[in-house]
C-alpha cells in the first residue's frame, strides 16, 4: 500500500510541477463549450434545454484528449519499464495512475463545469447536480480511460485511436450522467435512480479496469 | 483436445480446405432457398405491406453481428488463456465480417425505418446500442491495423474485445433506459404474439443461410490471415537474409536497399 500512496504522490506531484495539464483541459473544455452556441445559435432557452448533455459531452472530449498522460511520458523515459519489473502488482500501479488521473483532470474538470454552465444558461438548480454527478461520473472517465491509454501505449499517433476504442465504452456514463442531471431539473424519475446507477459504474470501473489496463500494458511492453 | 489438435495451422488449412467448398455449396442452397422464399412465397404483411420483406434480410444480419462478437470473444479468451494461436486468427477475421453484418443490419433497418416510421434513422434504443456495437468492431479492426507486428496485436485485441463484451450489456440497458426516458412508446415494434409461419419459414431459412455464409467467410478469411502470415515470415527471412549477404559482403550502402518490406529486429 506504501508503493501504492508513493506512485500517486509522484504522479501528482509529476502533473503539478509541470503544469498545463488540467489547465488545458479546462481550455479546451471552455472552447468547445463556447463553440456550441456560435453553431447552434444564441437562443437562451434551447441553450438552457441541451445544456446537461453538450457539458457532459464536451467534458468526455476533454478528457479524452488528456488520457495520454496516463502511460506515455512514464513509458517514454523508462520508468514504466521499472514500475512493471517492480514488487508492486501492476494492477495496483494502474489503479494508482488512473486514481492520479482522476485527481489531476476528473476533478478540476468537473469543478469547472458550473462555470460552464453559467455560459450556457444552465438553470441555477441544475449547477449542483451537475457538478455532483460529473465528481461522481469522472473516475469511471479515467479508469476505463486507462485501458484505451494501455492498449495504444506502443503505437505511434494512438491519441485518435484511444478515442475511438474508449468512447463506445463512455456510453453509459454520459446517459446516466445527464438523466441525473436532468432529473435533478425536472425529469419524472427521481434523482437518485439515475444517480446510484452513475455511482455503480464508476465504482465497478474502478475495480475492474485496473485488471484490464495492466493485461494491456503487460501485453504492450512483452 | 479436439480443438488443440487443429491448433497446427497446417492442419486446420488442410481440414478447412476441404470443408470450403461443402460449405459453400450449402450457402448457395439456402440462400436461393431462403431468398426465393422472402420474396415470392412469403405473403405481404397486412400493415407493413412489401416492406415486410427487408425483415428478412435485416433480422439475419443482426442476429450474426451478435453471434459474430460473442465468437471474437471466446476467440479472446482463447488466445489470453490458452494462447491458442488459432484463437487470434479467428478473432481477426471475424471482426470485419461482423462489422459489415452490423453495418448491413443498421442500412436495412434504415430502409425500413423510412415508410415505416417516416425517417432514415431514428434513435430507438436498439438501433442506437447496434450502432454502439458496430463502434465497437471498428474499434478492434482499427487497433488490429494499428500494429505493425500481428502476434503483438493479437493480446491487445483479445483484452479489448473482453472489455467490449462485458461493456455490451451495460450499454444495451443503458440505451434501454436512456430511450424510455426520451420517447415514450413512440415506435412500433415488430415482434407480436406470435409469427405465422409463412413468414417464420423463410426467416428461420434465412437464418441458416446467414449462420453458413458466415461460417464460409469466416474459415475462407482464416485461411488467408493464415497465409498472410506465413507469406510475411518468409519475406523477413528473405529480407534477413540478402541484409546477411549485403553485410557479408563489405561495405554498407547497398544494404539499404534491401531491407524494403520492414526492418525489424526484436
Amino acid at each position: 500500500m506504501s508503493s501504492f500512496s508513493a506512485l500517486l504522490k509522484r504522479d501528482l506531484r509529476l502533473a503539478m510541477r509541470q503544469g498545463g495539464g488540467a489547465g488545458m483541459a479546462i481550455g479546451f473544455f471552455l472552447i468547445v463549450v463556447s463553440m456550441v452556441p456560435l453553431g447552434v445559435g444564441p437562443d437562451l432557452n434551447l441553450l438552457a434545454r441541451v445544456a446537461p448533455g453538450l457539458l457532459w459531452a464536451a467534458l468526455l472530449l476533454a478528457a479524452l484528449l488528456t488520457l495520454d498522460r496516463i502511460f506515455q511520458a512514464d513509458y517514454e523515459d523508462g520508468s514504466l519499464d521499472a514500475i512493471v519489473m517492480g514488487s508492486m502488482p501492476l494492477e495496483l500501479a494502474a489503479a494508482a495512475k488512473s486514481l492520479a488521473h482522476w485527481i489531476t483532470t476528473g476533478v478540476p474538470l468537473a469543478l469547472s463545469a458550473p462555470l460552464m454552465g453559467i455560459i450556457l444558461n444552465l438553470e441555477p438548480r441544475a449547477i449542483g447536480p451537475l457538478a455532483l454527478t460529473m465528481l461522481v461520473g469522472t473516475p469511471a472517465i479515467s479508469f476505463i480511460g486507462a485501458i484505451g491509454a494501455a492498449l495504444t501505449l506502443v503505437l505511434r499517433r494512438g491519441g485518435l485511436l484511444t478515442a475511438v476504442l474508449v468512447m463506445p465504452l463512455y456510453v453509459p456514463v454520459l446517459i446516466f450522467g445527464v438523466s441525473a442531471v436532468k432529473a435533478a431539473v425536472s425529469g419524472p424519475v427521481p434523482f437518485e435512480a439515475p444517480f446510484l446507477i452513475l455511482a455503480a459504474l464508476s465504482l465497478a470501473s474502478v475495480v475492474l479496469s485496473p485488471l484490464a489496463a495492466a493485461a494491456a500494458l503487460r501485453a504492450a511492453l512483452h | 483436445m479436439s480443438i488443440m489438435d487443429y491448433a497446427n495451422p497446417s492442419r486446420f488449412l488442410a481440414l478447412s480446405g476441404r470443408l470450403l467448398p461443402w460449405l459453400t455449396g450449402l450457402t448457395v442452397l439456402f440462400l436461393a432457398a431462403g431468398l426465393y422464399m422472402s420474396f415470392f412465397t412469403a405473403p405481404a404483411d397486412y400493415q407493413q405491406g412489401q416492406t415486410v420483406r427487408i425483415m428478412f434480410i435485416h433480422v439475419p444480419s443482426a442476429w450474426i453481428a451478435m453471434a459474430c462478437y460473442t465468437l471474437i470473444a471466446m476467440s479472446a479468451l482463447g488466445t489470453l488463456v490458452w494462447r491458442h494461436p488459432l484463437a487470434d486468427v479467428s478473432a481477426k477475421a471475424a471482426a470485419p465480417i461482423g462489422a459489415a453484418f452490423t453495418f448491413l443490419a443498421l442500412v436495412t433497418g434504415s430502409i425500413w425505418g423510412k415508410p415505416m416510421w417516416g425517417a432514415w434513422w431514428v434513435w430507438d434504443a436498439r438501433l442506437t446500442s447496434v450502432l454502439v456495437l458496430f463502434f465497437l468492431y471498428l474499434g478492434l479492426v482499427a487497433l488490429w491495423q494499428s500494429f505493425d507486428e500481428p502476434a503483438r496485436a493479437g493480446r491487445s485485441a483479445a483484452i479489448l474485445a473482453l472489455v467490449g463484451f462485458v461493456n455490451v450489456p451495460i450499454i444495451k440497458f443503458s440505451v434501454d433506459w436512456w430511450n424510455t426516458l426520451h420517447q415514450p412508446a413512440s415506435v412500433m415494434r415488430l415482434d407480436g404474439p406470435a409469427i405465422h409461419y409463412t413468414i417464420l419459414l423463410p426467416l428461420l431459412t434465412m437464418a441458416i443461410a446467414y449462420t453458413l455464409l458466415f461460417l464460409t467467410l469466416h474459415m475462407a478469411a482464416m485461411r488467408n490471415e493464415i497465409l498472410r502470415r506465413r507469406v510475411r515470415s518468409l519475406m523477413q527471412q528473405r529480407a534477413d537474409a540478402a541484409q546477411n549477404i549485403a553485410a557479408d559482403a563489405g561495405q554498407g550502402g547497398v544494404g539499404q536497399n534491401v531491407g524494403q518490406p520492414t526492418e525489424q529486429e526484436a
